[in-house]
């Protein structure tokens, strides 16, 4: 019996995801008292012992070029033999677009249960219980797991990291696989932009601020902060800023330490996309705008006022640290 | 070409979530149940565009849901599906709801099935990925734009930083989301048509549930916000920093 950890390299670098993943692999794993494996797909880009400062112990590396490019089909036969010739009892993926691409495929393969979007360690006490979020953040469920394997995708930003100093063995891996269906025609990566999935703090900004012209306000303080921007539905729709910024109940939905929300009301499915987290900043001339329920911290009055002087604030802060 | 969209039904985008029984229920009553945005906006509306540039077409739709399901996807034929076949069962369990739609798919080999991106209250992103497992087909997920050229379709699909593009034969499940199409009102002639079109019921086939909800929970309330003057924004940079740590 094992966990195995599958570490997302496709695009590049192993992503802060996986390194969730990754420790919370090693944390399940002890709470079954076993140990934490990983599996690499495609020819790694980086030194993968370092897995071990996440508690992986072993890392199983099947470095292939035609595994570089992800595709979930090719990618779920692997993984079903791989957990079968390692024993696997729990896989753990992390809950991004190629998370739900296979683990769901590989939930069939192995006829094992998939609790997606899960947000703690599972409880044991009572069978094999995962708490997920549901309803888009405005709550959550405990799932039960009945089938002998069972795999969980990890929300991001759920989980803290603690790393260590240990390293982990890295080891080949092989095994038969079919060939892709999918022909690759481009890809377009947003360079240079932290990415909001995974970042640490989030600015957005709503219909408040007027107009694409007035983002500066909104990517100034996410340069200075190393933040990554997103906006209301609203902003996206009328294309002052790019789809993929679109946070809530039907974009994306994050869940950064620090979310600063400038001249959006906060609508109910604007929350349902951003409640998850930790600290919630409002900017906002409107008292009685519903996103001041919601918030920790708060400023009534006008943006194009509060935010430069905020922005004149965290430069200060920052040249004095 | 044949093509099946899978309908979910969710509560509506504003419905309270409250829970009772021992925070084992989710309160239903005064809930408002809608077609799952990403299913009605996105895999429907882009079935019936696809329809509207080639008549030859067909939208199936499937929904793996009770008698209550109905009106919901007579919404959906109203918008334009073909006919409709609603699986007559209950369950919470992706594989299971997943294994069900496979087997009506089985039945009559589409080229292209559509699901939404996601449910919005399960939030499981999963059953389109297992309907194509079960029918060991490709699965696109997330389409942001889908076109065809003979027997290959054309997708972009959103990938964690930035966007793909690929070619693909049919047939194939595409998971939808924004960007596929746009939101579209049934008109009146969808309307009454609608009430005339085939809705055939089906029994489920016999599997067995890998998961089961076993309670829920509402996140803790906030203590509630701390308002600094606007006249003081460094005050709100200091907080941030010395007591949230957050920055
Ligand atoms: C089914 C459905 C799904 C939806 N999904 C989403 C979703 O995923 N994400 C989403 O965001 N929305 C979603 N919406 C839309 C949502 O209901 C709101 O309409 C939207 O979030 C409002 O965007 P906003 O706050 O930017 O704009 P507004 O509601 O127009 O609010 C602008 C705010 O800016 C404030 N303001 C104005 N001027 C200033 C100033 N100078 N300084 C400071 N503050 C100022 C105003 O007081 C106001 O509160 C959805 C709606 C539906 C029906
Ligand atoms: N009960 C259902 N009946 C038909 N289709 C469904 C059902 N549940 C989910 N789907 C489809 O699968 C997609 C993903 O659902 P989920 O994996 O639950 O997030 C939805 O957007 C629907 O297209």
């Amino acid at each position: 019996m094992s966990i195995l950890v599958f570490i997302d390299q496709s695009e590049g670098q192993i992503k802060k995801a996986s390194y969730e993943a990754a420790y919370y692999g090693a944390q399940v794993a002890s709470l079954l008292g076993t140990e934490a494996h990983a599996i690499v797909l495609g020819e790694a880009k980086e030194d993968l012992s370092i897995l071990g400062n996440y508690g992986i112990k072993k890392v199983h590396h099947f470095s292939k070029s035609e595994l570089n490019q992800f595709d979930a089909q090719v990618y779920s036969a692997i993984l079903s033999d791989a957990c079968k010739s390692l024993n696997t009892s729990v896989v753990i993926f992390s809950n991004n677009t190629i998370g739900k691409a296979v683990a769901p495929r590989l939930s069939v393969k192995l006829k094992a249960g998939l609790v997606s979007g899960a947000v703690a360690l599972p409880e044991l006490s009572n069978g094999f219980v995962v708490k997920k979020s549901v309803f888009s953040g405005k709550a959550f469920t405990y799932v039960s797991i009945q089938s002998n394997i069972k795999i969980i995708s990890l929300n991001s930003n759920a989980f803290s990291i603690v790393k260590s100093t240990e390293i982990a063995e890295v080891v080949n891996f092989e095994s038969a696989f079919p060939n892709t269906h999918i022909n690759v025609v481009s890809t377009n990566k947003v360079t240079g932009e932290v990415p909001l999935a995974e970042a640490d703090i989030v600015i957005s900004g709503g219909r408040g601020l007027k107009g694409p012209e007035n983002w500066g306000l909104v990517t100034e303080l996410a340069t200075l902060l190393g933040a990554a921007t997103a906006c209301s539905r609203p902003v996206a729709d009328i294309h002052w800023r790019p789809h993929h910024e679109h946070v809530g109940q039907t974009g994306l939905a994050i869940a950064p330490n620090l979310y600063f929300a400038i001249g959006i009301s906060g609508a109910i499915q604007h929350l349902a996309g951003v409640n998850r987290s930790k600290t919630i900043v409002v900017i906002n001339k409107d008292p009685e705008a519903p996103f001041f329920k919601a918030a920790d911290y708060g400023i009534v009055g006008d943006a194009f006022e509060v935010m430069p002087k905020i922005i004149d604030a965290v430069k200060k802060l920052k040249s004095q640290s | 070409m044949k093509i099946l969209v899978c309908i979910s039904k969710t509560p509506d985008t504003t419905a309270k979530i409250a829970f009772a029984d021992n925070n084992t229920k989710f309160v239903t009553e005064g809930v408002q149940w809608i077609i799952n945005p990403y299913d009605e906006w996105y895999a429907l509306v882009k079935a019936i565009e696809l329809k509207e540039a080639d008549p030859s077409i067909t939208i199936h739709l499937v929904n793996v849901g009770g008698a209550d399901a109905e009106p919901i996807i007579r919404k959906a034929l109203a918008l334009g599906g073909d006919e409709a076949i609603r699986i007559n069962a209950e369950s919470n369990d992706s594989y299971y709801v997943a294994a069900q739609i496979a087997a009506v798919a089985k039945e009559t080999n589409y080229d292209l099935i559509f699901t939404g991106k996601e449910t919005i209250d399960y939030n499981g992103s999963s059953i389109g990925a297992m309907i194509s497992e079960f029918l060991d087909q490709p699965f696109i997920s997330h389409a942001t734009a889908f076109s065809t050229e003979g027997s290959t379709a054309i997708i972009t699909r959103e990938i964690d930083g930035g966007e793909e593009t690929d070619k693909i034969n049919f047939p194939l499940i595409v998971s939808c989301q924004k960007g596929m199409a746009e939101q579209r009102i049934p008109n009146m002639k969808g309307i009454m048509s609608a009430r005339t079109k085939p809705l055939k019921v089906v029994e489920p086939i016999t599997i067995e549930s890998l998961t089961s909800v076993v309670a829920f929970e509402l996140p803790p309330a906030k203590a509630g916000v701390k308002l600094v003057d606007a006249d003081n924004p460094a005050e709100l940079v200091r907080l941030l920093h010395e007591e949230a740590k957050a920055i």
